[in-house]
């Protein structure tokens, strides 16, 4: 007995070695991140204009949200491609909806009068939680690799979201413009707070954040996630329904990915054939900027916000600095890897 | 009696130390293998002969001692090292590429080039040679996972012959072979050793020992107790050897009572194979069943399909005379059973969770207030784990991949206790764990079973079994071949370990 106690105490000490360097390295990539930040600032002052911020917030808020769905896959140890072309399709169908009855090329010459919106704001989410729902089962029931799945489902939502687009009136592959005046207003409205103008767009995604977090945290279905994502077959063992989790981790994201597209239909006030093209891979490295592990059974919400506001306000910053376009592309891609390759070291087992 | 064996040492291990959080594995361990002769290391599971060949090949870094091969000091890095320098291990489980051919995955890692390819008609020709040199009839074309485990097991051999190893090192090479491939594996023995080779054989089976091998090293507790002849040693002195313990002290005091048949199984037989066969057993309230076995007798199959998470093709399962299901783990606990697996970093924790998460996660729908959960009952359960099985660590929130393997194991036990199962199905319960954690499973496992719980437990050590089961299940190849019950069957340790011996092999 005694000699198990003097083990166990030569262990903490080693923790205690150990825990400078690992605790540099949980947080290097933070570090990296606000070098960058201040790179910019330095370069241009103005950058930290309250408009620019409150830009990079709203930009950051529909892409934000996707991520809080595209997290809870990771976290069971899976990815979404498809999350940003179902994205599209979900824009192309509300802003169809919702474009301004007076407009003559309007893509339903049929509707004089305007829609509610609440019917393309739920239209959004069924069509979502049906494409998710089918990489859920693909997942869940079929054994497929989130990857594959999902790379299916990118093509098809991406295939249906053109035809849609061609099949206006006009036969071309116009993006849909002239929206509803009340719908934009969802992108373009701010509520007044202390004299800050906060948009709504800002408080949907806190509030979204806020639901998300209960649901992980404090719900057995998030307990299940974990688990799931954590240890399949301990998760099994455990009589946690592994199918039943996948499926419900999907669903949920589905509904998000419904949730942002509306949003977004209203923030860029234009859709088109392109719209929701790559914004999966901003989705993803938001998470993994924000500690989401790709092993699976890791990750949090405050996380995932932070690592989506960062991402958003580094590629808004570069577009400020006029970083040539392409770029930028390189220095986004080295900085997933740079997440990446932390995020692995963090889990790396070492012998 | 003189025995003249040659002065000259092969490969020279003296006292190897290897410590684990909480454990210490090797203790001043000693291992001096002479050349062209075979040396079986005995002892126990747990003993440190596996932690003692891994420390040899540079899979675990020693914390102490010095390793000598012909004299010079030697320190592999790891088993690719090893293998150049002319030592080679065969190991229990096959570390094969199941889709790769036979020679290629003998020479995996060294393919034959010819212009900076791959000479497949080479790779052929000395696989062949091999092959026919060691008897072996096996086409190096063919893909080895279409073959049987036993043929795989010839061909890791094969493999190490083939790198013309100086010391090899077999850990229970036999596990899976029948007689005839038991002769065949010893001719292939012997004429390596007439080429000088030294051989470290890792065997649970004296009667094999004593056929095969030249010198007997036994360990105990990560410590070295003899090194001897093999001729000098009688059966009693090897067994007293490695247990040397009192059984009483070892195991606590058996008070439980048998009462009642709690479940009955008849016929059950799973699905896909491997699996259990036709088995028909009754558990009663309050005993302990120990299930015993040898390696890929389907023990962890017959648990898994009464728990459900293997297929049922057959059979009944009563549970107080009622008929149950038991199609998927969520019915199961239901139904009050609960599993222990086998491979605890696999399939029992989740690494990266906390004691509670890892505590609470079979009984959540008991912590639901509306939807969501109570943190005050979670960590009140955590509590009253952490408490009742004496769980030692820092706090709640700790990860486990951070506890010792027998405060892992306890925490996973107190995950069960939380479900109030009544029939635990324990695999391995204490696998990977301390003497002094081990005796706190024991107790654990016949306070429940005082509690009336029924008990399964499928253990490869066999004193353990013998110790604290009230009866044992012996399987064979998938079927039942016996119980063996205590007081009736239970005499001198020596007639037990025998006893389960036969049956085990009975359908093999």
């Amino acid at each position: 007995m005694y000699k198990e106690v003097e083990n166990m105490s030569k262990t903490k000490n080693d923790v205690a070695k150990e825990s400078f360097s690992k605790r540099l390295l949980d947080k290097a990539l933070y570090l990296i991140l606000l070098v960058i930040l201040i790179v910019i600032v330095v370069i241009n002052p103005k950058f930290l204009s309250l408009s620019n911020i409150v830009n990079i917030l709203k930009q950051a808020s529909t892409k934000g949200i996707m991520s809080l769905g595209v997290a809870g896959i990771i976290v069971l140890a899976g990815t979404d491609l498809s999350a940003g072309r179902i994205l599209g399709l979900c824009c192309a169908v509300a802003a169809s909806l919702l474009q301004s009855v007076t407009f003559p090329s309007r893509y339903y010459p049929g509707i004089t009068q305007p829609v509610a919106l609440i019917w393309p704001f739920l239209l959004c989410i069924a069509i979502a939680v049906a494409f998710s729902a089918f990489n859920g089962f693909g997942m869940a029931k079929l054994h497929m690799h989130s990857f594959i799945v999902t790379l299916g489902t990118q093509l098809i939502a991406y295939g249906f979201c053109c035809i849609y687009i061609e099949n206006q009136p006009s036969g071309s592959t116009q993006a849909l413009s002239s929206l509803d005046a009340r719908y934009v207003r969802i992108a373009t409205g701010s509520f007044k707070l202390f004299g800050l103008e906060i948009p709504y767009l800002v408080i949907v995604f806190a509030v979204l954040a806020f639901l998300t977090w209960v649901v992980w945290n404090k719900t057995r279905f998030g307990k299940n996630m974990f688990a799931v994502g954590g240890n399949t077959e301990a998760a099994e063992v455990s009589g946690v329904s592994v199918t039943k989790t996948i499926m419900g981790v999907f669903m949920f994201a589905g509904i998000l990915y419904g949730i942002a597209a509306f949003l977004e239909g209203a923030r860029i006030q234009s859709v088109g054939t392109s719209t929701g093209i790559n914004y999966e891979l901003d989705a993803i490295a938001g998470c993994v900027i924000g500690g989401v592990s790709f092993n699976g059974g890791i990750g949090t919400v405050p996380g995932v916000v932070v690592g989506s506001i960062i991402l958003q306000a580094i590629n808004y910053g570069l577009y400020f600095l006029g970083v040539n376009s392409y770029l930028q592309y390189i220095i986004r891609g080295a900085l997933i890897i740079v997440a990446v390759a932390i995020d692995v070291r963090k889990y790396v087992v070492k012998k | 009696m003189v025995i003249q064996l040659e002065e000259k040492y092969l490969l020279e291990m003296l006292d190897i130390e290897k410590h684990f959080p909480g454990v210490k594995a090797l203790d001043h361990a000693k291992l001096l293998l002479r050349p062209g002769t075979i040396h079986a290391l005995m002892g126990e599971n747990g003993a440190g002969k596996s932690t003692l060949m891994k420390c040899l090949f540079g899979i675990y870094k020693k914390d102490a001692g010095t390793i000598r091969m012909d004299g010079e000091e030697i320190n592999f890095e790891d088993p690719r090292k090893a293998l150049d320098h002319g030592v080679a291990m065969v190991h229990q489980e096959l570390n094969q590429v199941l889709h790769r051919s036979v020679m290629e995955n003998i020479w995996l890692g060294r393919f034959p080039l010819r212009h900076g390819l791959v000479d497949h008609k080479k790779m052929y020709e000395e696989t062949k040679a091999i092959f026919d040199d060691l008897e072996i009839r096996v086409d190096p074309r063919c893909i080895i996972g279409t073959l049987a485990v036993s043929q795989r097991q010839m061909l890791e051999i094969a493999k190490a012959v083939s790198y013309h190893a100086r010391i090899l090192v077999l850990d229970e090479p036999t596990s899976s072979l029948t007689s005839n491939e038991v002769e065949h594996l010893f001719r292939i023995m012997r004429r390596l050793c007439q080429n000088g080779v030294g051989i470290i054989y890792i065997s649970h089976k004296i009667d094999e020992i004593k056929k095969i091998s030249d010198e007997v090293t036994i360990m105990r507790d990560g410590h070295w107790i003899s090194t001897d002849p093999t001729s000098v040693l009688t059966t009693d002195d090897i067994i007293r050897r490695m247990v040397n313990r009192d059984m009483s002290q070892r195991f606590p005091m058996k008070d439980n009572k048998p009462g009642e048949v709690l479940m009955s199984v008849s016929g059950l037989s799973g699905r896909h194979m491997p699996t259990c066969i036709d088995v028909s057993f009754e558990l009663r309230k309050g005993e302990v069943l120990g299930v015993a076995g040898l390696v890929g007798s389907r023990r962890t199959e017959l648990l898994s399909t009464i728990y459900g998470t293997m297929e049922r093709e057959s059979g009944e399962i009563k549970l107080n005379g009622k008929m149950i299901e038991n199609r998927n783990t969520q019915q199961s606990i239901r139904n009050r059973f609960a599993m222990l697996t086998e491979e605890r970093r696999a399939t029992g924790i989740f690494p990266y969770g906390s004691i509670l998460f890892n505590t609470i996660i079979s009984n959540l729908r008991a912590y639901e207030k509306g939807p969501l959960l109570s943190n005050k009952k979670m960590g009140g359960d955590t509590q009253w784990s952490i408490d009742s099985l004496s769980i030692k660590t820092p706090s709640q929130k700790t990860l486990i991949k951070n506890l010792s393997g027998g405060n892992q194991q306890k925490v996973i036990l107190g995950r069960w206790l939380l479900t109030q199962p009544d029939v635990l199905l324990l695999d391995e319960p204490t696998r990977g764990i301390d003497v002094g954690a081990k005796y706190e499973i024991y107790e654990l496992i016949l306070r429940l079973a005082k509690e009336g719980k029924g008990i399964m437990m499928v253990s490869s050590e066999m004193p353990e079994l013998i110790g604290i089961c009230d009866r044992i299940l012996v399987m064979s190849n998938g079927h039942l071949a016996g119980i063996v019950e205590r007081g009736k069957d239970f005499g001198g340790i020596e007639n037990e370990q025998e006893t389960i011996m036969r049956l085990a092999a009975k359908y093999v």
